[in-house]
């Protein structure tokens, strides 16, 4: 700015000395051009008039460069001042300042610019009006959809668990909290925190293979264009319950979808909704309702056949009197048994849902190619698709059958010594026959029936289930069967195929436009966790905030944590709802003055959970975020010490509000938890309690990344550099 | 010269019926109670077909089935399965595994008798 006033007033000078100094140029040229003109003796009369011609001329020169330099300067004004004053208060106007007209002044032409740079900039004012407008009307409506859901969430019988790509969870509603406590196997410290949570990852509970199946099973619904996508699977947890899991695809807008860089028309996945049922009870009445209906009706089958058979004797005319007894005998034995079966049954009969095991359809071709995958990710085994026939879709439930041929073909080669497969897949009416083969080595009834009934074993991995109740599952039948001539040998599952076909990509298209829009939320975006962790953003980080009580100051001399209390930041928000707080038995006394402190008296921890148990607790709530605590160096100290006993190690980064806060306010004398909180402005309730500590840290932590950020320390690894450098830095415990 | 028929269940009051009917139809008959005494009976003298339940403790039906079936000389012994499970899945099993014919309990005594008849030369 100032150096455009300054050229502003020079240009100004210039253009005012510049008429006068071209006149004298021409002045002197032109007496130069007349005097070569001249003879002798006119010089020399020249010469002789000289002063009074030379006075004459200079006379004439100011006069005329004075009003030049008039003329010049009016003309500066209306064409340069004019325009730069105009330019400043456009720049005003675009800075959003004011709203007033521009004032017009100078020549015509500046006019008309300063009304239309008016008009332009009131058209650009009435625009941003509209947008914000929007931009409001947006937010309410979004804000109303939130409600909605939060409302619909609340009241569902079910668990609704959504996660981004990253299995990270963007949202759960309270069945599911209450649900993941029952289901964690762990002890119920500090009322089952930690096991759901905000930005925790979902594959803590569940097994990621079976998400990624699911999802697998989704994206190649997806990309044949069948509109719905979903998947399930059911799955034991540690806690010994059954589980089955819906898995439905949230899409990405087919807007987004075309900005992500895809011609494809096909929708992206941009996150997934888990719905959780526990089958455990329904399963436990299906298992006996088919005990129920199978002694009805296999186990009949025997009895009537004896009953029908001895009838068929009977009617024989020439029958002699002793068989005829001893066939109504048969008959009388057989129709009193029928009777006690029944009366049985019918006592034993008991009501229940009727519940299925996750049968899904699927091609054919796909599930062998994904047979093949998971066979050939075994060492030294190769497995090969053979003869498949690409018409047939079978119904069935693709992660145990998998599991199951993925069994057998180690066992084939732990015990047999196999190192190649063939896989074929063929119609046999309203079944499909799915062959492992192999060739050479043979194997007796007595090896298949122990295969057929050993739990599934797969590379570590081990299920309840066996290869029997894989094909029971199925209504299917699973035998060994030989061709001598090709010295090939097979398994073979006899599997039900799909009754009808998958909705055809045509009907696709309007599908989702019905879907109603729940996930307008700003949660999809996929998270950068896969970015080094020092290079994140302090504000998009997961931290666990936390304090400990203690029995004193020095954990080298016997002191001990008695009590842990922490809370937990996502993406830069508080989460009051999802506290951690615990008290420990610290198996020694706890002396007087520390209770003084925090208020804790040996009554309160007696009979608690010792510190092994409860770090184990509190590892898994910190989970895959950073630790934040005041001080910070004295607490970790304590859970340091006690990594070598519980085996339980913090290996995640450390962030001490004490340092930060010394690193944002140098001058100040205090970075106590209370003078800093106090400077800024954060209200301190029920202090000393660990819980409300680790509260109070968070806050400050909060405004200190704020802070933090205009000094310029933006990362994580920005702000532990920093902190490395402040005079606390070097205090020990 | 008789056909010889071996007749194998768990359970004597269908044994009773089965051998007092095939011995009827002229056929020389033996009964075994369970799959081990049927194996021993085969291997001691084949038998031109054999009625074989499936479910018996012990050696299963198809046990027995797929032991004679390994047999080369046990080739042309006609095997038809007696079975309450009546299920396409088992039946299909059955057959894979080399029974030639599949009878689902309860059955009538002259659908079998037929059954039986169509599965032997009509020589005798």
């Amino acid at each position: 700015m100032t150096r455009t006033r300054v050229s502003i007033r020079l240009r100004r000078i210039f253009a005012m000395l510049a008429p006068g100094f071209v006149l004298a140029l021409f002045g002197v040229l032109l007496s130069a051009l007349a005097w070569l003109g001249l003879s002798q003796p006119q010089r020399a009369a020249v010469a002789a008039s000289a002063e009074s011609l030379i006075a004459m001329a200079i006379m004439g020169w100011l006069i005329a460069s004075a009003a030049l330099a008039l003329a010049a300067q009016r003309l500066f004004h209306d064409h340069v001042d004019v325009l730069a004053q105009l330019e400043e208060q456009t720049r005003i106007r675009v800075a959003g300042q004011t709203r007033q007209a521009l004032a017009g002044a100078g020549g015509l032409e500046a006019r008309a610019l300063a009304v239309a740079i008016s008009d332009l900039a009131a058209a650009r004012d009435h625009l941003l009006d509209d947008i914000d407008h929007q931009v409001r009307q947006a937010s309410l409506g979004i804000e109303r959809e939130r409600q909605r859901l939060a409302a619909l969430m609340a009241e569902l019988n079910q668990s609704v668990v959504v996660c981004n790509l990253d299995g990270r969870i963007l949202l759960y509603n309270n069945r599911a909290r209450l649900q993941y406590q029952a289901l964690s196997g762990s002890p119920a410290l500090a009322d089952g925190a930690g096991a759901i949570g905000l930005g925790r990852s979902i594959y803590a509970v569940f097994d990621t293979k079976l998400v990624e199946h699911a999802l697998d099973t989704i994206k190649r619904r997806l990309a044949r264009g069948a509109g719905n996508a979903s998947a399930q699977f059911v799955t034991t947890t540690r806690g010994g319950q059954l589980l089955r899991v819906q898995v439905a695809a949230v899409l990405d807008s087919a807007d987004a979808a075309a900005q992500a860089g895809g011609e494809d028309a096909h929708p992206h996945l941009g996150g997934f909704v888990l719905l959780l049922d526990n089958l455990t009870r329904d399963f436990e009445q299906q298992s006996l309702r088919d005990q129920l209906l199978h002694a009805m009706t296999e186990g009949s089958r025997s009895a009537l056949a004896n009953l029908q058979a001895a009838v068929e004797m009977l009617e024989y005319p020439d029958l002699e009197p002793a068989m005829r007894e001893r066939f109504l005998a048969v008959v009388r034995e057989e129709s009193r048994a029928m009777s006690e079966r029944v009366q049985t049954l019918a006592q034993g009969a008991a009501s229940g849902l009727k519940t299925r095991w996750p049968m899904e359809d699927m091609l054919g071709a796909d599930l062998i190619a994904a047979i093949a995958r998971r066979i050939d990710n075994t060492e030294g085994m190769l497995a090969r698709v053979d003869a498949v026939d690409p018409a047939i879709w079978l119904h069935v439930d693709s992660f145990s059958l998998m599991q199951s041929l993925a069994y057998l073909a180690a066992r084939l080669q732990q015990e047999f010594d196999v190192h190649r497969v063939d896989l074929r897949l063929s119609g046999a009416g309203e079944h499909a026959h799915l062959d492992l083969v192999w060739h050479g080595t043979v194997m007796s009834t007595e090896t298949v029936m122990a295969w057929e009934l050993d739990p599934i074993r797969v590379g570590g991995e081990s299920t309840p289930l066996t290869v029997r109740d894989v094909v029971e599952r199925h209504a299917g039948a699973f035998w060994f069967e030989r061709e001598r001539a090709r010295h090939e040998a097979f398994f073979r599952f006899l599997l039900p195929l799909a009754s009808g076909r998958e909705v055809p990509a045509a009907a696709a298209a309007t599908h989702h436009d019905s879907r109603p829009a729940f996930y307008d939320f700003d949660l999809f975006q996929t998270s950068d966790m896969a970015r080094d962790l020092q290079d994140r953003r302090l504000d998009s980080l997961s931290y666990t905030v936390f304090d400990t009580e203690t029995t004193g100051l020095d954990p080298s001399q016997g002191d001990e944590i008695i009590q842990i209390g922490a809370t937990r930041i996502v993406n830069g928000k508080l989460l009051h709802q999802e506290g951690f707080e615990q008290l420990v038995d610290p198996q020694r006394p706890v002396p007087a003055a520390s209770t003084r402190i925090h208020g804790i008296t040996p009554d309160m921890v007696r009979g608690k959970p010792d510190i092994h148990e409860v770090l184990a607790a509190f590892h898994a709530f910190a989970h895959d975020t950073v630790l934040v605590a005041h001080n910070a160096a004295f607490d970790m100290r304590f859970l340091q010490l006690k990594e070598a006993q519980s085996g339980v190690a913090f290996e995640q980064p450390v962030l001490d509000t004490l340092l930060l806060s010394d690193l944002v306010h140098p001058q100040q004398e205090s970075h106590g938890l209370e003078a800093i909180a106090q400077r800024l402005g954060v209200a301190v309730v029920g202090r000393h309690t660990a819980l409300a500590d680790a509260v109070v840290t968070a806050e400050v932590f909060l405004k200190l990344v704020a802070l933090l950020a205009d000094k310029g320390i933006v990362t994580l690894g920005q702000a532990r550099e920093a902190s490395q450098r402040s005079r606390f830095a070097r205090v020990r415990y | 010269m008789a056909h010889k028929i071996l007749i194998v269940d768990d359970e004597p009051n269908i044994l009773l019926s089965l051998e007092y009917l095939m011995q009827r139809e002229g056929f020389e008959v033996r009964v075994a109670r369970d799959g081990l005494q049927a194996i021993e009976a085969i291997e001691q003298d084949a038998p031109d077909l054999i009625l074989l339940d499936v479910m018996m403790p012990g050696k299963t039906g198809l046990e027995v089935c797929q032991h004679v079936r390994a047999i080369d000389r046990l080739q042309s012994v006609q095997i038809i399965m007696l079975t309450a499970k009546g299920r396409e899945t088992d039946v299909a099993k059955g057959l894979a595994l080399g029974a030639n014919a599949y009878v689902t309990k309860p059955f009538s005594t002259r659908d079998l008798v037929a059954q039986v008849r169509s599965l032997l030369p009509s020589a005798a």
